[in-house]
């Protein structure tokens, strides 16, 4: 009988493109958009450099949304642990095997793209945690027992990224699991021991440094430091958030233009197109143009929002809620980096840093979020 | 889902919502206040590290003899650069580099640390001041020379060479030394082997004659790489100068005392234009233009008659005779002397149980003051200088130009010493002797001058009047003026009376350069000087004093003549000095006349056509003949 109310309200088949959530899709199309204007620009109107790789990694990634979104929540419900244990088994793999750049073990070389694996957990892990809040019993949520479990599964692959190492991941990483389990409902009180708790470790990192219990690499104390006070280093590490900020300032109200920018046309800006192609954006455009593409990611968050709210399946709003809660957390950490508000960590712009990892897990775990606003209970 | 679950789920949301919604509140906060509040100033900051200024160094001024000849000027020379990224082994070019253009190991060595500490694609100068031949031989192997390119530039050339290297002097590369002593904000001192003036006029005049360094404004990625060039302002080039000095003249001073250790200066006597500045022996300019070798740095240096020194100027010599006329002065207008008065010269004067002794050993017997001067007797000018006193000799020598420092725009013009009782209590302690005025009465002791400064005095005692030596006389188009021509403070009779003795020494059968009177009816005033170096013991006077000629060198007396021509009318004063020469009549004098003849039978004395364009601004000078 449930089956026969569930095809009844639940579309099938290609009917199923009647209740894609196009304006999400529209939106995700826009912002991408964006990045390959972005790449255009920062490459010199070079469109083969970055952005033509950028515009075919978009294609197969929402050729990707597409899939994942006309396959039932139940499906992927069923897949998050497989997907948990595969994602952990490569973070391990890369540990061993990976390429390193940048100082960091990140990627496994598949020759067509580079894979992150560190990418690819962040939904991973947002989709076990969301699964075991929907599993376990209402009056468990804040029970101290029933918490190591979300805990732990957490725990396990930030290390392993931090391990690579890489900061801004892992706080992506915690930050995704964190939001899930308060939304499920974990008691407030534990969060405000957690926010305690990383205050401590906070100043056990600071009062660590320099003694033979170091808790983080040399760099990244020189990184806080940096971003304590940019201009006790101009020429060294401080250069990149000086430099960030004058090409985000240079830009003015409307900006120098596309292709004007000469922050980043005459190389002052570091990692132009991938973790800070926000300040080009700014250069070219302005404040309208970076105000304009706050809006765009809000906007998405929103949408998330509402979907997951209608959403009677707890599963696939917790989805839905901790896809957009990760998505935020991209935007709002590197945004916050390149404006001078926050260390640099190394986190991308989501869908417009040019990076094929992060654009197919983004755009797979929208077709997530597709996926469960198609197959909601009705 | 359960209805208490959807609800928590509902609250909790909102909860995260309304944080999420405030952070990207921040966010936007955060993007206007840099980019529309403190816009400008970043955009400035751009402005500031894209635009890097480069300076384009402006050519430098030339300088012309009184004949508007070039004796310093700017020709194109060719500089090879080379880029150390364009050159695979920078070491294995150099080494083919060496064999096309002179290239000692030590200057490959200095190339390749030179390359090292600058950036990659900087160009870094490999040699300087190229000839065609060099370059053609460098083109035709630029394959095998990557990275090596010629470039051309300007380069400064002394066309005639040592005749004028003295005066006008030279310019060579900056060094860290010369940027340690000066407050000089100029940029251009910056720019590597930057050439500015060391010596002589160059480094004397060096702001004005350097220029202003032109702009160019280009635009520059991270690294400094040049992308292009936006626009500029172009340099000023320096001032042109024309000198006094005639060219012939100072060619034949110059080449007249060649091989002496020795000083000519010739002065006209109305204007003070300095007509020759001849200093022997001299050097060739050119060999610092871009950095002397040590060796040949280490000769100059080393060279016992100080080829490097400009003695007409910095050379300081007792003045000896040559300075009784100023005795005679200083008597003459005390009227303590007049030109009747008799003195007996026994061959010594006894002062204060000392003996002072007149350069002839036998005496003079009676002689007045124009037979004194015509026979350099000592004994005449001990009696003058003890009856004057030390402060009216040095009054007077002053007022004719000793002891006054030149204003030259040479580098280290020296002032001489005229003494006081005062300076000889400042300085050695001890209250001036009787002695002391005695021997400054013969231009010994105490008493040192400059041959420049001798030529002025001879110039004031043919003119009468306050001739200053004038060694500039256009400076940018624009004739400088002539200093100081007024009549001297003495009687036209007093100065009469020492011209005449001053004709007897080149005129008079027994003067004593007589032997070196002009040729062709042509008179000359002069005087005669020898003095002495080095202190005669009275055991050693009675054992007969040793001759000239067989003391060492620089133990020898300094051979001393000054003199103006011609004497009816006088046009030009001069000196000379030679340095351990032996007596001034055996060879200063000679090397006086073969010029003063020179100047003579040179005779106009006008300025010659100058080669600068605003030439129409030039007028005559005051009392320049033509």
């Amino acid at each position: 009988m449930s089956m026969l109310s569930n095809r009844q309200s639940t579309p099938t088949g290609l009917r199923k493109v009647l209740y894609f959530h196009w304006p999400l899709a529209i939106l995700l199309v826009a912002v991408c958009s964006a990045g390959f204007l972005m790449l255009f620009s920062v490459a010199g109107g070079k469109f083969s450099t970055w952005a033509e790789p950028q515009v075919m990694r978009f294609g197969i990634g929402f050729v990707a949304m597409i899939i994942i979104g006309f396959t039932p929540i139940n499906v992927w419900r069923n897949m998050s642990i497989p997907a948990y244990v595969i994602g952990i088994g490569l973070l391990v793999f890369v540990e061993y095997f990976g390429a390193t750049g940048k100082g960091a073990q990140r990627w496994i070389d598949l020759g067509f793209m580079k894979l992150q694996p560190s990418e690819m957990m962040k939904i991973a892990l947002v989709m076990i945690v969301a699964m075991y809040y929907d599993w376990l019993d209402e009056d468990r949520v804040s029970k101290p027992l029933w918490l190591l479990p979300p805990i732990v599964l957490t725990a396990l692959p930030v290390a392993l990224v931090l391990n690579q190492p890489d900061l801004g991941t892992a706080i992506l990483l915690a930050g995704g699991a964190g939001v899930i389990m308060l939304l499920a409902g974990v008691s407030l009180w534990y969060f405000g021991a957690a926010i305690g708790a990383i205050g401590g470790v906070v100043w056990a990192v600071i009062a660590s440094k320099g003694t033979e219990f170091q808790i983080l690499k040399d760099y990244q104390y020189r990184r806080i430091e940096t971003f304590l006070d940019p201009s006790s280093d101009p020429l060294g590490s401080g250069y990149h958030i000086t430099q960030s900020k004058i090409a985000l300032g240079s830009g003015g109200f409307s900006g120098r233009g596309y292709m004007e920018g000469t922050q980043s046309r005459l190389n002052f800006l570091p990692e132009k197109h991938t973790d800070f192609i926000f300040t080009t954006l700014a250069e070219e455009f302005g404040f309208m143009g970076g105000i304009t593409l706050l809006i765009l990611y809000i906007l998405i968050i929103f949408c998330c929002y509402v979907t997951a709210m209608q959403n009677r399946n707890r599963f696939a709003a917790l989805l839905t809620l901790g896809v957009a809660a990760t998505f935020f957390f991209y935007f709002s950490v590197n945004m916050l980096m390149v404006m001078g508000l926050a260390p640099v960590v190394g986190v991308p712009l989501p869908l417009v840093s040019y990076g094929g990892s992060a654009m197919l897990v983004l755009l797979g775990a929208f077709g997530l979020v597709q996926s469960a606003h198609i197959h909601r209970p009705r | 889902m359960s209805k208490s679950q959807k609800t928590r789920l509902g609250r909790r949301a909102l909860l995260l919502g309304g944080v999420q919604l405030g952070l990207a509140g921040v966010l936007g906060w955060r993007m206007h206040q840099l980019g529309v509040k403190q816009g400008d100033q970043f955009r400035l900051l751009a402005e500031e590290n894209r635009i890097n200024i480069r300076l384009q160094p402006p050519a430098r001024g030339l300088i012309y003899d009184r004949n508007g000849n070039a004796l310093a000027l700017n020709r194109q020379a060719y500089t090879i650069e080379m880029v150390r990224e364009q050159a695979n082994d920078p070491a294995a070019v150099l080494q083919r580099l060496a064999q096309l253009i002179p290239l000692s190991p030590a200057q490959i060595d200095d190339v390749l640390n030179e390359m090292n500490r600058r950036r990659a694609f900087v160009p870094v100068t490999v040699a300087t001041g190229l000839e065609w031949e060099h370059i053609a031989a460098v083109s035709a192997n630029a394959p095998a020379l990557p990275g090596v390119t010629p470039r051309l530039g300007l380069n400064r050339q002394y066309p005639v060479g040592a005749d004028f290297a003295h005066i006008v002097g030279y310019v060579g590369p900056v060094s860290d030394y010369d940027l340690k002593k000066t407050d000089d904000k100029d940029p251009l001192l910056l720019i590597p082997r930057f050439q500015i003036g060391k010596n002589g006029v160059e480094a004397k005049i060096e702001k004005p004659l350097r220029g202003k360094a032109g702009l160019k404004r280009i635009e520059v990625n991270s690294v400094g790489r040049v992308m292009r060039e936006l626009d500029g302002q172009a340099s000023a080039p320096g001032v042109n100068l024309q000198l006094t000095i005639g060219p012939e003249l100072q060619r034949t001073a110059m080449e007249r005392m060649q091989g002496e250790s020795s000083a000519a200066v010739v002065m006209d006597v109305n204007n003070g234009d300095i007509l020759a500045l001849a200093s022997a022996p001299t050097f060739d300019p050119n060999k610092f233009v871009n950095g002397i070798s040590v060796a040949d740095w280490r000769a100059l240096n080393e060279n016992e008659y100080r080829p490097l020194a400009n003695k007409t100027v910095q050379g300081l010599y007792p003045p000896g005779s040559t300075f009784k006329m100023v005795v005679a002065l200083a008597a003459l207008s005390l009227g303590v002397a007049n030109e009747h008065e008799d003195v007996y010269c026994p061959g010594h004067k006894d002062i204060n149980g000392r003996k002072f002794h007149c350069w002839r050993r036998g005496g003079h017997g009676n002689v007045n003051l124009r037979e004194a001067l015509r026979y350099s007797c000592d004994v005449y000018f001990y009696e003058m200088a003890l009856r004057v006193g030390i402060e009216n000799i040095t009054k007077t020598a002053r007022a004719l130009g000793l002891g006054q420092k030149p204003d030259l725009p040479l580098p280290a013009v020296r002032t001489g010493l005229m003494p006081t009782k005062q300076w000889k209590l400042e300085k050695k302690k001890e209250d001036w002797f009787i002695g002391d005025t005695a021997n400054a009465g013969i231009g010994q002791g105490f008493v040192l001058a400059s041959p420049l400064q001798l030529a002025t005095m001879t110039a004031r005692l043919a003119s009468g009047n306050q001739i200053e030596p004038r060694l500039l006389n256009m400076f940018d188009n624009k004739l400088s003026p002539v200093k100081g021509v007024g009549p001297l403070e003495f009687k036209k009779s007093h100065l009469d009376m020492v011209r005449a003795g001053m004709y007897d020494v080149s005129n008079h059968q027994r003067g004593t350069a007589y032997r070196s009177r002009l040729r062709d009816g042509a008179q000359m005033a002069g005087k005669t000087g020898t003095s002495q170096v080095r202190f005669i013991t009275k055991a050693e006077r009675e054992r007969g004093v040793t001759k000239n000629e067989d003391l060492p060198w620089n133990r020898r007396d300094h051979a001393l003549f000054v003199g103006y021509a011609p004497f009816d009318n006088p046009r030009y004063a001069i000196s000379v000095i030679v340095e351990h020469g032996g007596g001034g009549s055996k060879a200063a004098a000679p090397i006086a006349k073969d010029i003063m003849q020179k100047a003579l039978d040179l005779g106009k004395n006008e300025y010659g056509p100058l080669p600068s364009q605003k030439r129409s601004q030039v007028k005559p000078i005051k009392g320049t003949r033509t």
